[in-house]
């Protein structure tokens, strides 16, 4: 017992230093563009309309930092999309989540080109359909008619 | 068909008109957090002075967390003094005021305290790893907390007095509560 005890104790202390050390390191290689695909879909929250990757603000530029460090951490870059939007809300993401009552902000965009697509369609087509009718032949006299092509005749 | 055309370009136009007409009445800015009625992140800053900071020390109190900084005039200017007013009157009936100054400068944040003279603990968040994990997006932005640690209140601008007393009356008169 008088042995196994400090060795154990060694061991203990080596495995205590190699995690430690292993702790120590980091965790994932992370690169810029993996930092700007995930900022690029979040809302500066000081600014208008720019997203984190774009602003130079101070709170982009720490949020950038918090981006980073959480993917170095080993999360996966939805799972630090939705850290942001448990906290800042759907509001936090530049392009809403296409469920629910946000389809509406998908789909009208697409129903409003529909319906101009037709509305432009139809009126250019009533256009050119006016443009083709040829205004109904008059009631001409004819013995003014015979006149016209007598005189026409002599004429030439 | 001609008199349906007719009445149907203006009709197309109110929903656009319905929605104008909302859009213009609601403040754009004024996003509702998720993080109410939801445990209040903790947090381990130092103040200005070197003291730890953290919320855990403070758990069972109604805690009243302000976030600040010196170069947001007027509204930080204006709340600073009802702060301080504040929290001498009731930190002795379990309430504790905590400033928090982000994006800002250690001098300039220091100078702001003494200029108003602020007693209640006060830290820098040089990271901003709290204000984000509070969801804060301007400054100033309180965030009251009951004294089981859930956040119940935020608030978007200068904290007034009204603001300041009912909001932590009705806290301290929560049942539970010691």
């Amino acid at each position: 017992m008088s042995r196994l005890g400090p060795r154990l104790l060694e061991s203990l202390f080596l495995l205590g230093a190699a995690a430690s050390l292993a702790t120590a390191q980091p965790a994932t290689p992370v690169s810029q563009d993996a930092v700007h695909e995930v900022a690029a879909q979040l809302r500066c929250v000081v600014c208008q309309n720019l997203s984190v990757a774009d602003s130079p603000s101070e709170m982009a530029s720490q949020m950038r930092a918090i981006i980073r460090e959480r993917l170095t951490a080993g999360e996966r870059p939805a799972e630090v999309r939705q850290y942001f939007v448990d906290r800042y809300g759907e509001w936090i993401l530049l392009s809403p989540p296409r469920r629910g009552f946000n389809l509406l902000v998908w789909l009208f965009p697409l129903a409003a080109v529909v319906v101009g697509l037709a509305t432009v369609t139809l009126l250019v087509r009533r256009w050119t359909h006016r443009r083709d009718v040829r205004p109904p032949p008059v009631d001409v006299d004819p013995a003014m008619s015979e006149r016209i092509r007598r005189e026409l005749e002599s004429g030439s | 068909m001609r008199r349906l055309w007719r009445w149907l370009i203006p009709l197309a136009a109110l929903p656009v008109l319905a929605l104008l007409a909302y859009g213009f009445r609601v403040d754009p800015r004024d996003i509702p957090s998720p993080l109410v009625g939801r445990a209040a992140p903790g947090f381990a800053l130092a103040t200005f002075e070197g003291a730890p900071l953290t919320l855990e020390t403070h758990r069972g109190k109604v805690v009243v967390l302000n976030f600040w900084a010196s170069w947001c005039y007027p509204a930080c200017y204006e709340e600073a003094p009802v702060l301080e007013r504040n929290w001498r009157a009731y930190r002795d009936r379990g309430v504790v005021v905590l400033g928090v100054d982000i994006q800002d400068r250690r001098e300039a944040g220091e100078k702001f305290v003494r200029d108003f003279g602020l007693t209640f603990p006060i830290a820098q968040d040089l990271s901003g790893t709290v204000s984000v994990n509070y969801g804060v997006y301007g400054v100033p932005e309180t965030f009251f907390l009951d004294r089981q640690g859930r956040i119940r209140v935020k608030h978007k601008s200068a904290v007034t007095d009204d603001v300041f007393r009912t909001t932590v009356d009705r806290l301290l008169a929560e049942p539970g509560s010691p």
